[in-house]
């Protein structure tokens, strides 16, 4: 059994966002950080290495930097760290990231009893489509918004999380769950992870390793493959607090009707 | 010092683990109630942070002293008493058995206390017998396959929580001063042995310090740890870690200061601006910064070159407790200062790190007793 887990590094957006002239995010002049959802999955899937004894391989698409993000998961408890790299997949979009984690997952080898995770969504793009895309492409289940996971023999149980409420569900491996914040507390790192996280290889999977994968359409890889078209990239302004108004409930609706009209909105 | 990508990634992730469990509610608590927190301790444990420097081959993470010195400094800046948990098996505790230890010692006590399974201490003053150890009055005497032990150990940093206790004992009666002491790793459990009330402290309340009395204790031969009678060289050794660790929680607890004051500096305002746009005030946090900086390079210089055993380390790592504890008190009533009235008060940080730091320059040596050692060294 094997458990892979799709991580991406994303840019610090609590720190300044900047964009090229195409649209697409400058990401190396950028300081960058494991996507927070992708933590949680990388603790999901820890937390079953733990009760099973399974291997867990992190696997990322990115640039040659990528790598010390793949070194603190190693440092977490990860056994295996997987870098998909190469001029060609630049500037992909998620259909075209999906094809690329896809194909990587399969030259890695998916089994019968192996689980993808994935964390929802990444903070940079918000679309959440990696993930059902990925188990597209890979022609497995997929249970999305997951905010409790138990594994047993050779099933998966999930909670799944929905806008107004949840559902439970059940599924026989192999199949890809992606992670809400919810799920769990990620751990930290051990000492011992860190002082040895140096030392361990990183598997790098290059454009012509994976060129010949069934699951990759060369033609839609990378930013010219990409059927995404970005209009503009933006940092979304911060929404004002609202305004709490005090009073009877006779006041406040006066008060409300008053602010409405003056907007002209009555 | 510029530290690589391997010590980076060290400090993130002892700040991000401070910076997450150390909450205000918990330190708070501590701070008024005293106790201990225990599941604190195993949270450490989990991540490898109470064995950091015990060797790899008895459960520890095989860490190096300046790994050490920064995670002691960055919990120590969010909360300097949590600092101790972490400190005390790395150092005074577990230090002497990783130093001194035999092999079966090594086996039979290291392993638990780098998961946290056990708690180790260290017990050498005395109520007679401080700065001067060579005034020791607890004796061991050795009968059949035991020693047998009688005295008391005071302030022993962590005793009413520890399981085992390193303590020192005379064992050579006709031997002058420091000589003639001997260390035994004490099961605190034994026949004979009373732990004291936790006294009240200004500071570092949450980690409790007792007394440890022992009236006829049987200490079985194969506890002496290290030679007979050559105890006391083995106590200034394990100091020497001791002062390090020290040093490093008193430059955390200066940082923490620093960036309480720059926060509160640049929020409250008086006569209509704020009060960092005074340059009486913006020196001192000027200075405040300086000291720190300087005392971060002693600290981790000292660190390296204890690892590379320099011949002058014992006097480097006196050094750098000297000066960083010091150093921290300066910054302590700089912070305070600067809070004003405000600095007074218990629910302002600043006020806890002002207590905190005046046990710096006392415990495990004193400014002055580190002063003797570098000018002994000097002067020789």
């Amino acid at each position: 059994m094997k458990i892979y887990v799709c991580v991406k590094q994303v840019p610090d957006t609590s720190g300044k966002v900047a964009v090229k002239e195409n649209g697409v995010l400058d990401r190396a002049s950028m300081k960058t950080i494991i996507n927070p959802d992708d933590l949680n999955a990388v603790e999901a899937a820890l937390q079953i290495k733990d009760q099973e004894g399974c291997e867990v391989i992190a696997v990322t698409m990115g640039p040659p930097a990528a790598e010390g993000m793949l070194r603190e998961l190693l440092a977490m408890g990860v056994d295996k760290a997987v870098l998909i790299s190469g001029r060609e997949f630049g500037g992909s979009d998620t259909f075209a990231t999906s094809q690329v984690l896809a194909g990587g997952i399969h030259h890695l080898g998916l089994e019968k009893e192996d689980i993808v995770f994935c964390g929802r969504q990444a903070i940079d793009g918000d679309t959440a489509q990696v993930g059902p895309q990925i188990a597209e492409k890979l022609n497995i289940p997929q249970i999305t918004y997951a905010g409790e996971v138990r594994y047993e023999n050779g099933k998966v149980y999930v909670k799944r999380m929905t806008e107004d409420g949840y559902m439970r569900v059940e599924a026989e491996t192999p199949v890809l769950i992606t992670c809400i914040k919810e799920l769990n507390q990620p751990r930290y790192m051990t000492v011992r992870g860190i002082l040895e996280c140096y030392d361990k290889p990183i598997t790098v999977l290059d454009y012509p390793t994976l060129e010949n994968e069934p699951l990759i359409d060369k033609t839609t890889i990378g930013l010219a493959g990409s059927p995404t078209t970005i209009f503009q990239s933006f940092t979304p302004p911060v929404a004002k607090g609202g305004e709490m108004l005090e009073g009877t409930t006779q006041e406040k609706c006066d008060t409300l009707a008053a602010k409405l009209a003056k907007a002209q909105l009555l | 010092m510029i530290l690589t990508e391997k010590y980076q990634l060290l400090r993130r992730n002892f700040r991000n683990f401070a910076e997450t469990e150390f909450t205000d509610e918990l330190q708070k608590r501590l701070d008024t109630e005293g106790g201990y927190e225990a599941e604190m301790y195993q949270k450490m444990a989990r991540y490898g942070f109470t064995g950091i420097k015990i060797p790899v081959e008895y459960g520890g993470q095989g860490g190096d002293s300046l790994a050490y010195v920064l995670m002691i400094e960055e919990f120590a800046r969010v909360c300097p008493v949590l600092a101790i948990y972490a400190n005390t098996p790395n150092s005074l505790g577990g230090g002497p058995l990783v130093m001194c230890g035999n092999e079966e010692q090594k086996q039979k006590y290291l392993p638990d206390i780098a998961a946290g399974r056990k708690h180790i201490v260290f017990a050498l003053t005395e109520p007679g017998a401080g700065s001067d150890a060579g005034g020791t009055l607890t004796t061991a005497v050795a009968d059949g396959d035991d020693f047998i032990l009688n005295g008391r150990k005071c302030f022993v940093s962590g005793a009413p929580i520890a399981d085992y206790a390193v303590i020192y004992a005379k064992t050579d009666p006709t031997a002058k001063g420091s000589r003639g002491i001997s260390m035994f790793i004490v099961d605190l459990k034994l026949p004979g042995i009373t732990i004291g009330k936790a006294e009240a402290k200004m500071g570092i309340n949450g980690y409790p310090t007792s007394d440890i009395t022992m009236d006829n204790v049987r200490v079985s031969k194969a506890d002496l740890l290290g030679p007979l009678h050559d105890g006391f060289r083995m106590a200034m050794k394990t100091l020497d870690g001791g002062r390090l660790g020290i040093s490093a929680q008193a430059l955390g607890l200066a940082q923490g200061c620093l960036e309480e004051a720059i926060r509160y500096a640049r929020e409250r305002k008086q006569f209509g601006k704020p009060i960092a746009a005074n340059q009486g005030v913006s020196f001192m946090i000027a200075e405040m910064a300086t000291e720190i900086e300087a005392a971060r390079e002693l600290v981790y210089a000292t660190a390296v070159a204890k690892d590379a055993g320099a011949p002058d380390s014992s006097m480097k790592c006196a050094m750098a407790k000297y000066f960083a504890s010091e150093m921290a008190n300066r910054a302590a009533y700089k912070a305070v200062q600067i809070f004003g009235g405000y600095g007074y008060i218990k629910d302002y940080k600043v006020e806890r790190f002002y207590r905190d730091a005046r046990i710096l320059s006392i415990y495990e040596g004193t400014s002055q007793i580190q002063q003797l050692v570098i000018a002994n060294t000097l002067l020789r």
